[in-house]
């Protein structure tokens, strides 16, 4: 009974901690979050290999920000940065594979 | 001792580069061959100049529709306004027709081509906005309808005449030319699609209602009017909405990519006939 309510505590304990640490997050935050993803968009952009949504997505970061939701604002960041990083892939493999599809 | 080390690593060395060059070789009129022989042995009853008319080529009741269309063609009116546009002298008096060969008439076949001068694959689009400029005047937009209505004028005065794109000798040339087939083979976007993965992998099938169009022959008939966009489009607009479709951002019209990419596509249709202006569904 008494690991029944100790295990009860802990998650609780855990959940609301989670909670605290979600909406705690601050325009410092969103800035680093955003630069990121700015970066990876940058080098997705030397590829000459961005993606709309990619675009889309800094954009939405942007004016969540704006708005002073920064929780949506770090994830549409994050977002960003996962579909740059994507796409940095993409014209990194590419830049052989293309070659396999070559009609000969 | 250390000398005859160096000698058999070089030799070790040129040995394995060799083959790894060699398979980089770029033959433009084998491959060529193999574009052209791809697509009509996959299509063995579409007439070879009858590629260039794009998924009517591929589709006979598209082909009825458009034959039907074709009676009142949707790009005259383009035809009309870029002929007044070619003859109506610039601010210093000079015409379009003085920046061509043959004053403009008759010469969409040779576009694009590769400038030994300027290094540089040249347009139509691009030649036209260039001697805009030359002559004191704003450029157009690439994929307005001025640049449309002006490129079916010149289009319309070439159809029929075959596609004579040239490869000169200079290695720039030859890497122009990969650039394009570089660009045409690549994936991209989000949706991980070449322009191969619709026009050479694809053409024929249907991409939610449209029938995709084969490589070969596909800028043949540029300008097009097409029913999607309610108007005229260019070369520079067709680009850039297919890389919009894949999810990908698209380039700046005319950026280098763009026109390799027209260069090494015409050159594989070296000897079909031009049929612009178009219409597409």
């Amino acid at each position: 009974m008494r690991v029944t309510v100790t295990c009860l505590l802990l998650v609780t304990v855990s959940l609301i901690s989670a909670t605290a640490a979600q909406t705690a997050s601050t325009q410092a935050d969103f800035d680093t979050a955003f630069a990121a993803a700015q970066a990876a968009e940058k080098e997705a952009g030397a590829l000459k290999n961005q993606w709309l949504p990619t675009e889309q997505a800094l954009s939405a970061a942007k004016k969540a920000a704006a708005g002073g939701d920064f929780d949506t604002a770090i994830d549409q960041a994050k977002q960003a940065e996962a579909l740059a990083r994507a796409s940095i892939a993409q014209a990194k493999e590419q830049d052989t594979a293309w070659k396999a599809g070559i009609i000969r | 001792m250390r000398a005859a080390h160096l000698i058999s690593f070089a030799m070790f060395a040129l040995v394995f580069a060799a083959p790894a060059r060699a398979a980089d070789t770029v033959d433009p009129s084998a491959e060529f061959k193999a574009f052209r022989d791809y697509f009509t042995q996959k299509f063995p009853n579409v007439p070879l100049n009858d590629f260039v008319n794009g998924p009517y080529s591929m589709d006979a009741d598209l082909r009825k529709q458009w034959e039907a269309i074709d009676d009142f063609p949707p790009y005259d009116f383009a035809v009309d306004r870029g002929k007044e546009m070619f003859a109506t002298a610039f601010k210093n008096g000079k015409t379009y027709g003085d920046c061509f060969d043959n004053k403009g008439i008759g010469v969409r076949q040779n576009y694009p081509y590769f400038d030994t001068n300027s290094g540089e694959v040249i347009t139509l689009e691009l030649a036209l906005n260039r001697c805009r400029e030359a002559n004191g005047e704003v450029a157009y937009s690439y994929v307005k309808d001025e640049m449309a209505s002006l490129t079916a004028y010149m289009a319309f005065t070439s159809r029929g005449k075959p596609f004579d794109i040239k490869i000169p000798n200079d290695p720039r040339a030859l890497a122009a030319y990969q650039n394009g087939e570089k660009y045409f083979y690549t994936r991209r976007g989000q949706l991980n699609f070449s322009c191969a993965s619709c026009h050479v992998q694809n053409p024929g099938n249907h991409i939610r209602t449209e029938v995709l169009a084969p490589a070969l022959g596909i800028l043949a008939a540029m300008p097009i009017y097409r029913s999607e966009w309610g108007g005229m489009g260019t070369i520079s607009r067709r680009f850039v909405t297919c890389n919009s479709q894949v999810r990908g951002v698209p380039l700046q019209p005319q950026d280098e990519d763009y026109r390799d990419v027209e260069y090494y596509l015409s050159y594989m249709s070296n000897g079909l006939p031009i049929a612009g202006p178009g219409a597409r569904p």
